[in-house]
């Protein structure tokens, strides 16, 4: 996982609340055993019509907002399904951070596991951005590290994020190579359930 | 110090480590199906890691299946990727030594119909799967939640979560349904009360003496849907129904086993003095059957309600959602839901496709050809069993007969129309009486309208052709 701590990049605002995991990427994109290549299926309906054709009104489709790394977004975003496709398919999209008033949990996590950095601001706030990137400037400063953003008019946010998740995030930890330095934990964990549910044992 | 939810006590009883804010939660069984996991596997083998607990994994096929000619293996899938995904699981799980169901065994079916039907979800576990509706495994009081597929990787190779401790809601639901009202009308009813993100941040715990009176099926249609109110995991305390659905399932402990086992269950409960962080009650004697009417499934009214009008509210957010939700549901602000034509039906998904919802729903069925009535001309209207057992097991109580002679169509297990990754899906602008989950925007298929409802009014609206109770 690549380490985040700070990006200047361009932000775009989307202004929908509830975008679900369905619409992030749909169904059909989901049949592959790849992590790679979902870019091309992030929010399918809305940035292509029925024929496949790119939808010039959308905002993502608008020449002044290609190669945005920033999604600023309605209250709970990502929420319903948790396939992981969907922060695959933003990542792959180029997006690096998202700034939205709430996530749904499971998504949440998701960001974390893939270095995609979901930043929580109050819904006022998050407006105030959103209109700053309908602007004529769209290049946003995102700091993990001093946990702020700044909008293109030097205006500084600053957000709340746990401890631990953060220092994941900047070291680009790998969280499997982290617990598996408890294994000896796990196994005494394994070897006390074991007496106490032995029916969960099966019989070898 | 005040006393523990059941959330608490399972939580507490699988901490391996503490990382910070972070706990590393032991889990007891993982369930694994072809479209989640897949890149994990991928991810374990670039890191030449190899899978802790392969006796407590089990794998179904179930997102992507066909449901017709499953006999002839998954060779024959038409659709490319799908056939390779399958094929993918099949070869994962093998050299893993896990045990899988593959399309076509008996045995079959979504994943959340499999595990407990089986017998491997049981009272106090921590139970996870690549899946959002894992919460359905709360009905047996266990701790159940969706993981995405870095997760599922995490699992298979240390048997262990890092998560942080959810906060605890108690939803109370008390008194005597009238009857037509049961466990989706509930689930459908809390969401509406607290909205999609209403739970977000919480594990729920349901109690109250309409809970205790609830079948396991109806236990799990509730769980299933609390992640519709952004809550991973819900929870019911395990009592005599719990114990009574397990006993003698394939997997369920025998014997002296079998008596260790209840006695330990019977120690997850929510103390008395135990405090919730949040409570709301419901009144289920207050309740109609409910149904949605727009494209989030926070969008319900009662069977006798009308379609909101955006003017109605204050919030310009809000005013634009509903406007929005209306639009392409092709509903009109003020009309009648009961009102609304409908194209398709669909019964089936984890939420409603145990043998008990075949049940209630076939007995609608039945009453429709007492009157010598079938499903409406224009409708097209399928049921998909939960899986192999429940398909099996409602033929031999002649459920199949019933729905064929309806006009129903008969199906083969797995998620099918649910998400619509088979081919069976709406096409743009059909609607559809749904017993599923989900009717966001886009769901059974791009442009299709969802309304989610219990099994007996996804019957009645079949035969009606319009959502309806009654017909
Ligand atoms: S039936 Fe639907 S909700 Fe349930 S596991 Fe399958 S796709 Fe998910």
């Amino acid at each position: 996982m690549d380490p985040f701590v700070r990006l200047d990049g361009r932000a775009v605002p989307l202004d929908v609340a509830n975008i679900d995991t369905d619409q992030l990427i749909p169904k059909q994109f989901l049949k592959t055993v790849e992590r790679e290549g979902l870019g091309k299926g992030l929010l399918f309906d809305f940035r292509f019509d029925e024929a496949g054709n790119p939808k010039p009104d959308f905002i993502l489709n608008k020449p002044e907002y290609k190669g945005s790394s920033v999604l600023i977004a309605g209250d709970n975003f990502g929420c319903g399904s948790s396939r992981e496709h969907a922060p695959w398919a933003l990542m792959d999209y180029g997006f690096k951070a998202i700034i939205a008033p709430s996530y749904a949990d499971i998504f949440y996590n998701n960001c974390f596991s893939n270095g995609l950095l979901p930043v929580v601001l109050p819904e006022a706030q998050v407006r105030e951005l959103m209109a700053e990137a309908l602007g004529g400037n769209h290049v946003f400063t995102v700091d993990l590290a001093e946990q702020v953003v700044v909008s293109p008019s030097g205006k500084t946010f600053s957000f709340e994020i746990d401890p631990t998740r953060k220092e994941k995030l900047i070291k680009g930890l790998d969280a499997i190579g982290e617990t598996l330095q408890r294994a000896s934990d796990i196994d005494r964990f394994e070897q006390r359930m074991a007496v106490a549910e032995p029916w969960l044992e099966k019989a070898s | 110090m005040a006393g523990k939810t059941l959330y608490d006590k399972i939580w507490d009883a699988h901490v391996v480590a503490q990382d910070g804010g972070e706990a590393v939660l032991y889990i007891d069984l993982h369930l694994i199906h072809e479209v989640t996991s897949p890149q994990a596997f991928a991810g374990l083998r670039a890191h030449n890691r190899k899978v802790r607990r392969p006796d407590r994994t089990l794998a179904v096929a179930d997102h992507n299946i066909p449901t017709q000619g499953q006999a002839k293996g998954v060779d024959a899938v038409a659709d490319d990727e799908s056939r390779l995904q399958l094929q993918t699981l099949a070869r994962n799980v093998k050299d893993a030594g896990i045990e899988f169901f593959p399309m076509g065994d008996v045995r079959n079916g979504i994943v959340h119909v499999v595990g407990p039907e089986q017998g491997r979800t049981q009272p106090g576990m921590t139970i996870v799967c690549g899946d959002s509706h894992t919460s359905t495994h709360g009905a047996f009081g266990a701790l159940a939640h969706g993981i995405g597929t870095s997760e599922v990787e995490h699992v298979l190779a240390t048997q262990t979560l890092r998560q942080q401790k959810a906060k605890n809601f108690r939803v109370l639901i008390e008194g005597k349904p009238r009857p037509g009202v049961g466990a989706k009308d509930y689930a459908l009813a809390v969401i509406g009360a607290i909205g999609t993100a209403g739970g977000t941040g919480y594990c729920i715990e349901y109690a109250g003496d309409a809970i205790r009176d609830l079948s396991m099926e109806g236990r799990m249609t509730l769980c299933n849907l609390t992640i519709e109110g952004g809550a991973r995991a819900g929870l019911v305390a395990p009592d005599q129904t719990t114990f009574d659905y397990l006993l003698g399932k394939p997997a369920a402990p025998k014997g002296a086993a079998w008596e260790m086992a209840v006695n330990y269950w019977k120690s997850f409960f929510t103390d008395d003095d135990a405090v919730f962080d949040r409570e709301i009650r419901i009144d289920a004697a207050a309740l109609v059957p409910q149904v949605t009417w727009g494209t989030s499934p926070e969008d319900v009214v009662g069977i006798d309600g009308v379609v909101p009008d955006p003017a109605a509210f204050d919030d310009p957010e809000k005013k634009a959602q509903v406007q929005r939700a209306l639009d392409y549901m092709g509903l009109t602000a003020g009309q009648k839901i009961a009102d609304a034509r409908i194209d398709r039906v669909f019964i089936g998904s984890c939420t409603n496709s145990r043998i008990e919802d075949l049940r209630a729903a076939a007995a609608v069925a039945q009453q429709a050809l007492d009157e010598g009535k079938k499903v409406a001309s224009h409708v097209s209207a399928m049921v998909v069993p939960g899986s192999g057992l429940v398909k099996a097991q409602a033929e031999l109580e002649g459920l199949d007969d019933v729905f064929i002679a309806a006009g129903f169509d008969w199906r083969e297990p797995g998620c099918s129309m649910c998400l619509a990754m088979n081919p069976d899906r709406l096409e743009p602008g059909q609607r559809c009486a749904s017993t599923s989950n989900r009717n966001f925007e886009g769901r059974q298929g791009r442009g299709g309208r969802t309304h989610l409802m219990s099994p007996a009014l996804a019957v009645a609206s079949a035969i009606a052709g319009h959502i309806t109770d009654r017909f």
